[in-house]
């Protein structure tokens, strides 16, 4: 019995992230319209706009291979799977020691891999400058991201995301200088991959500093459709990872009951809105850099995450 | 009984027999598959009775000394766990390398410059890891030198190939000079060159750090660790694609065996300052073999700089095993050294197919360069489909093989804060920046590879005439993809397979991971950090067909091909689609201006002027120019020096004899 339900809240989870993903998305929106005075799109657009792409046809262009048909629904399984492993409400679920922390960021490395390869599929131009900026953008994200792994997994004692987040909802935490210098990072990693100001403009289109856009262009059509849902589940995933390291309040456990969980998916709740609404704030509060300037701010990122580490090597309890 | 080595000794033998065979019957048209098969053959024979050894009890040693060698000595044999482990890596490359072979082998232009040598070349590398004493370990070390360049040198008439055959030639005595004066070191005045005299004598701090050393610069030489691995792009691709893959995925961990025979096993307990030494050593030549390979346009090139990036990956990995071993850490440096090891395993998986795809390229369409590939998918639909298995591999992409002993250094890496010296305190979490940024180069470097060759529109006329090639070819990097995945999937059992040569020379092995629920990896324990390749393939596989089903049951079906949109500017011309060195030039930017001192001009026309503007890009190899040109310069200043004493008169030779006698005289008569 405790099994099954086990494997139900688990499956919750699954279905919750690849619910929740396009309403975070569509709350971002609003607040952001909302800020420079629009009345913005209702918060379930992003539903609308995913259900109208299904509904349509796909265009694919004459030189498109297997991979170019294959590759949304692999980036699609990869990030949903990678979000569905993240504590969201709950932490400890039945699968959750499938994947530690390090795994979650390399799934969504195997999306990027794809996402990109199928950008060069056509042979456009547009491909090509997305895709190699993808990549530029992800050899510094990622040892970034890795090294706030390590941080994290110094301080905690593991990498596994459950036994992570139990240790910070615990009061031996304290405050330390290597998990605020982890925080920043993490957002500005955050930030670069999920494409949002002030690296890549998710608005955007047809402009040339554009990278993520400029990876998607040629497709359409129910391909679309999945791709932009990874791109939302991506979003929600970094949400929930900060939220679950960095504000693990109100987290159910593993073997919780019915109310911690309810309990649980209602602070869940909260602490996504407060992201959201932080994100849509800084967006609208600052400029889209230069191509050649996101090296810079991901280097200060990686150097930042690198000190953190060092620090902890140094000493445990900074 | 006739011991198990003796068995095993049979196949070098038979090996070197088919090699001399071979060089009698070369240029008969059926000697190709008679080489080949002799040598798939004798390879799964030698993999059966080592498997057989291992299934039966992997600890037992088993050594044999032959009357042949050093009078003395006799040439000794033995075989432990980590000879086994060598012996599977080395045989199931050559098994499998053996079946491209016999595909790729028939479109050789002249077979007789490499039947000969390419069962020799497999006897030596079967020879090292066998060799107990260092008369044979040198022979069979110097005999596998010998092979490849033979192998390199196949195509001689070019002169590109001419060039990298001198100097692998040139860098390959400098390894063995490097690895006689350290065997010399270890055998000490009484000169007992036997492994298991080393193996107890505990040489003293300052002989082994001047070992270390040696080995670094023999060892590493032939592995290629910066900067000793400027022969390694020039010579691994000049030579046919299979031998490349054997140069590259294999002869290369022969390296890493000689270097772990000594440095772990014969030099007893190491200092800690060794491993800070290997550790920076792994990490730097990580990070810059990446980057050389994401400069590269040559296909081949390409893959040979990425070997360096694993096995700096591999030596980081040993560094960090050997920092634990000083520190009396075992579990933490057997965890290490597992992840060495599981990398040197899958390294020979993915860089052999990788090889072998390039060699595909090749058969198909004349062509290394990637920039007149391009859209070779639709060509080449199986090879692009294993091509694509092999980069996704190495680019250390769960569920494949290459995250799977990533995922164990970088595990390793965390058990580190323990150590206690402030030296190591400093230099692992900066390697283990580097090893990390090496991994994202690594997947952007594959994203190049792939995309540029494969997809994309063709750039040249040779793709419109590729074919799929032969079916042995496609059998072996079938076989190959396959292991990629099962060594990704099921970690635990390539672990558990290793804990006797962990044993051997740490003192302790990981836990049993096959024992673990689902077959995950667990290191240290469930709570800290585990990983299940299995469970995330499936989930991957399920939510991908499950997401394909809902959208084929419940969305439009339309499909509808049309021309290629890119923003209604779609260019006509395929040469205008991104190229390998634009593909590349971003990351050029970020590292380019330190790592290889890259520097971009743009020669703009005069105003008015009809001629194009030209962007220049100068890369500079930084360990080329800082050690070979100035080393190189000197001897060639030296030898312009001496060259005219060539020419002298008789009565000067004789004056020169007469005053190098006094000379010595005097010596030995001033010696105290």
């Amino acid at each position: 019995m405790a099994v099954i339900f086990e494997l139900a809240v688990q499956g919750a989870q699954m279905l919750l992230v690849l619910l929740l993903a396009p309403l975070l998305i569509g709350f971002v929106r609003k607040v952001k319209a909302r800020l420079v005075r629009r009345q913005g799109p209702s918060l379930i657009q992003p539903y609308r706009d995913l259900a109208r792409l299904m509904r349509k046809e796909v265009v694919l262009a004459d030189n498109a291979s297997w991979l170019f048909r294959v590759t949304p629904y692999l980036i699609f399984a990869a990030t949903w799977v990678a979000a569905a492993l993240v504590p969201t409400f709950a932490a400890g679920l039945q699968f959750s020691w499938t994947a530690d922390l390090i795994v979650i960021v390399a799934l969504l490395g195997s999306a990027r891999f794809f996402q990109a390869l199928a950008g060069m599929d056509v042979g456009t131009s547009f491909g090509g400058i997305g895709a190699s900026r993808e990549v530029m953008i992800a050899s510094l994200a990622e040892p970034a991201m890795l090294l706030i792994v390590f941080s994290l997994a110094l301080v905690a004692g593991a990498t596994q995301l459950s036994t992570v987040a139990a240790f910070m909802g615990s009061p031996e935490v304290g405050l330390r200088v290597s998990l605020g210098m982890s925080l920043i990072a993490l957002v500005m990693v955050a930030i670069a991959e999920n494409a949002r100001i002030p690296v890549d403009n998710p608005a955007t289109h047809l402009e040339l500093t554009m990278v993520h856009e400029a990876m998607i262009l040629e497709y359409s059509g129910r391909h679309l459709a999945m791709i932009e849902l990874a791109t939302f589940l991506k979003l929600l995933l970094y949400v929930s990872l900060i939220s679950c390291v960095f504000l693990p309040w109100g987290l159910a456990h593993a073997g919780a009951g019915p109310k911690a969980l309810a309990i649980g998916a209602a602070a869940y709740l909260v602490k996504l809105a407060v992201l959201a609404i932080l994100l849509a704030v800084f967006e609208t509060a600052v400029a889209k850099m230069r191509v050649f300037r996101v090296p810079d701010f991901l280097g200060a990122a990686l150097m930042l995450a690198l000190l953190g580490t060092l620090l902890l090597f140094v000493s445990r309890s900074l | 009984m006739i011991s198990i080595v003796a068995f095993l000794l049979c196949g070098p033998a038979a090996l070197l027999g088919t090699a001399i065979l071979a060089a009698a019957v070369s240029r008969r048209a059926s000697a190709t598959s008679l080489v080949y098969g002799a040598a798939l053959a004798i390879s799964v024979a030698v993999l059966a009775i080592v498997a057989g050894h291992l299934a039966g009890n992997p600890g037992e040693v088993s050594a044999i000394t032959l009357p042949l060698g050093l009078p003395w000595t006799g040439a000794r044999f033995r075989l432990d766990g980590l000879s086994a482990f060598f012996l599977v890596v080395v045989n199931l490359g050559g098994a499998v390398t053996s079946l491209y072979g016999l595909g790729y082998g028939r479109h050789e232009s002249q077979p007789h410059r490499v039947l000969p040598f390419y069962p020799a070349f497999l006897a030596g590398m079967n020879l090292v890891v066998l060799a107990n004493d260092a008369f044979s370990f040198l022979l069979s070390w110097e005999f596998m030198s010998l092979a490849s360049w033979a192998l390199v040198m196949a195509h001689h008439r070019d002169e590109a190939n001419r060039r990298a055959g001198y100097i692998y030639l040139v860098m390959a005595s400098f390894g063995t000079l490097a690895l006689l004066l350290a065997f010399g070191l270890l055998a000490g005045p009484a000169g007992t060159y036997a492994f298991d005299a080393m193996r107890t004598a505990h040489p003293g701090l300052l002989t082994a750090g001047a070992v270390l050393a040696l080995m670094l610069l023999g060892a590493g030489s032939k592995a290629g660790l910066v900067p000793l691995h400027a022969w390694l792009p020039l010579a691994h691709p000049a030579a046919p694609s299979h031998v490349s893959a054997l140069m590259s995925g294999i002869m290369t961990k022969v390296a890493v065996y000689g270097f772990i025979r000594v440095v772990f096993d014969l030099l007893g307990a190491p200092a800690w300052w060794s491993g800070v030494v290997v550790l920076l050593i792994g990490g730097v030549t990580a990070v810059l073999g990446i980057l050389h390979a994401l400069m590269e346009k040559d296909l081949k090139r390409l893959l040979a700089y990425s070997t360096i990036e694993n096995i700096g990956v591999i030596f980081a990995s040993l560094g960090l095993a050997l920092a634990f071993k000083a520190n009396a850490m075992p579990s933490a440096a057997a965890l290490a050294f597992t992840a060495a090891l599981f990398h040197v395993l899958n390294h020979s998986f993915f860089k052999s197919l990788l090889f072998f795809g390039a060699g595909a390229v090749l058969t198909a369409t004349g062509e290394r360069d990637m920039e007149k590939l391009g859209g070779l998918i639709h060509r080449m639909p199986v090879t692009s489909f294993v091509f694509l298995v092999g980069c996704v591999s190495i680019a250390a992409l769960p569920p494949f093989n290459g995250f799977a002993s990533e995922w164990l250094v970088f595990q390793a890496i965390l058990q580190s804060p323990e150590l206690p010296q402030w030296g190591l305190k400093v230099i692992v979490p900066a390697v283990g920046g580097m090893l990390a940024l090496a991994a994202a180069l690594a997947a952007a470097c594959f994203v190049k590879a792939f995309g540029i060759t494969f997809l994309g529109r063709a750039r040249s006329a040779v793709v419109g005439q590729a074919r799929e090639v032969d079916r042995p070819s496609l059998a072996a990097m079938a076989v190959l993809a396959v292991f990629c995945l099962l060594a990704g999937i099921l970690p635990g059992f390539v672990i558990d397979g290793l804990s006797p040569v962990t044993l051997s020379l740490i003192g302790e092995s990981m836990p049993v991971q096959t024992a673990q629920p689902w077959l995950s990896i667990v290191p240290i324990a469930e709570s800290r950090s585990s990983y299940n390749g299995l469970l995330v393939f499936v989930f991957i596989t399920i939510s991908a067909s499950l997401a394909a089903f809902v959208i084929h049951r419940f969305a439009s079906h339309a499909l509808r091909r049309g021309p290629a949109w890119g923003c209604g500017f779609a260019d006509a011309v395929p040469a205008a689609q991104y190229t390998a060195v634009s593909f590349a030039q971003p990351i050029r930017r970020v590292f380019g201006g330190f790592a290889f001192r890259a520097r971009e001009t743009v020669e703009m026309p005069a105003p008015g002027a009809l001629e194009p503007a030209r962007l220049k890009v100068d890369i500079h190899d930084v360990a080329w120019e800082t050690f070979y040109q100035p080393i190189s310069g000197a001897i060639d200043f030296a030898t312009e020096r001496l060259n005219h004493l060539q020419f002298l008169t008789i009565r000067r030779y004789l004056t020169l004899v007469f005053l190098y006698l006094v000379i010595l005289l005097l010596v030995l008569a001033l010696w105290p």
